[in-house]
């Protein structure tokens, strides 16, 4: 069963607070992982490694560097599922 | 005519690793040193990587200098005559000769002519493949003793704005003498390579390149995010199969010795693998930076030195670097 934009986002939020302890009301659609979040490119990987596992897709390291926002990261994942 | 019966080597049953020796660079170097180029500070390179300071070797002070002093602190801690010694193998990446070997000199330098000797490329996975190779020439009778060195001067080939590597890395020399043993305590060794990412780490340009003109000095340059995911996740399952194929669970282990490549690959390396807590983490590149092939032997040399650990006692050491390379293996600790 795919996941809609909502769970993406909760989920999201949830490996977000896991991996950096921001609170997951803090991360929004809008927001950006560097800018707005203050991650780092090995946190981000962290992160984009558990999202693989929550949601069971692929997320090439060429493509994280397109994964500005958060809803950019939530839209990929809504889109690569099967 | 009657065909002979050839002589094959008989074969010694077990391996182990008699004694370490430690060269590091003579320069203290701190963050703030080389947070100019780089536009960065002493707190974020702090959080991105562990390091508080690295050691380098002052332009005197060469990558032979620092491998021979640690092979003879080996050699005399292991209490055997470098005459002895039946292969000398010399994992590097910074010998600035294409050729002669450096491992052929190193064997003169200490007293070892004229035993087979041969350099190993496999960067930061070097030191394991060493001892691979050391463990299988002891058993199969090869040789009686091998000595493993893992040395590097990286700071030869480093880029001071570069932001990718270059600030992470220092320099030194670790050893260990490979003997015959009465128990085991080598495990088999898990090792591999991924050329697919062959740029993953690698050199800005070649030397031909640089020859031409066409290009600057070649230096060391790494993909990080790609580096990461695959030194944590792919290696975690290299480090888990190590110990499958070791017979070892987990709890057993004394420690952990990683390549010290940025503590929070280590740290999350260590995360993966549900270490219990009295399991020692080693964790040198806080004062010595990321040494690439040395940085295995000088962790451990410094658990050992420092009492953390002690002689007898389980370690898992991996290596894993340009290559993609990589290289894992259970000892007991000398």
């Amino acid at each position: 069963m795919a996941f809609s934009q909502a769970e993406v986002l909760a989920g999201l939020a949830e490996i977000v607070n896991d991996e950096t302890g921001i609170a997951t009301e803090s991360v929004q659609l809008e927001k950006s992982f560097t800018d707005d979040l203050d991650i780092d490119s090995i946190s981000m990987m962290t992160i984009v490694v558990n999202a693989e596992d929550k949601f069971g897709v692929k997320i090439p390291d060429e493509e994280v560097k397109n994964l500005i926002t958060v809803g950019d990261a939530v839209n990929f994942i809504v889109s690569a599922q099967g | 005519m009657t065909q002979p019966v050839l002589n094959q080597y008989d074969v010694v049953k077990y391996s182990r690793i008699y004694a370490l020796g430690a060269a590091r660079g003579d320069l203290t170097v701190t963050n703030d040193d080389i947070a100019g180029p780089i536009d960065s500070s002493d707190e974020w390179i702090r959080q991105r990587t562990g390091i508080v300071t690295r050691k380098r070797a002052s332009k005197d002070l060469s990558l032979m200098d620092m491998a021979v002093d640690a092979s003879n602190q080996a050699i005399k801690a292991a209490g055997i005559d470098p005459q002895e010694i039946g292969a000398v193998i010399f994992s590097t990446i910074t010998h600035p000769f294409q050729t002669p070997s450096a491992a052929a000199l190193l064997a003169d330098k200490i007293g070892a002519n004229p035993a087979p000797a041969y350099d190993v490329s496999a960067a930061c996975a070097g030191y394991c493949y060493g001892i691979a190779q050391a463990d299988a020439l002891v058993r199969s009778g090869m040789a009686k003793y091998v000595l493993v060195v893992g040395g590097e001067k990286l700071t030869d080939f480093i880029d001071p704005t570069d932001r990718s590597i270059s600030f992470l890395l220092g320099d030194g020399a670790g050893a260990a003498i490979v003997g015959p043993s009465d128990f085991p305590g080598i495990s088999p060794t898990v090792w591999g390579s991924d050329g697919s990412h062959w740029d993953a780490v690698s050199m800005t340009s070649s030397l031909l390149d640089f020859r031409d003109g066409s290009a600057a000095w070649p230096t060391l340059r790494q993909e990080g995010q790609t580096v990461f995911r695959w030194a944590v996740w792919e290696m975690a399952k290299t480090a888990r199969k190590a110990l499958e194929v070791a017979g070892v669970e987990p709890e057993q282990l004394s420690a952990l010795v990683t390549h010290q490549a940025n503590i929070r690959i280590i740290d999350e390396l260590a995360k993966q693998l549900k270490l219990p807590e009295s399991v020692v983490v080693a964790r040198d590149i806080v004062t010595t930076g990321n040494t690439s092939a040395a940085s295995i032997p000088l962790a451990m040399h410094a658990l050992l030195e420092s009492g953390e650990v002690k002689s007898g006692g389980l370690a898992l050491e991996i290596g894993f670097g340009a290559g993609l390379a990589f290289g894992a293996q259970v000892v007991v600790l000398p």
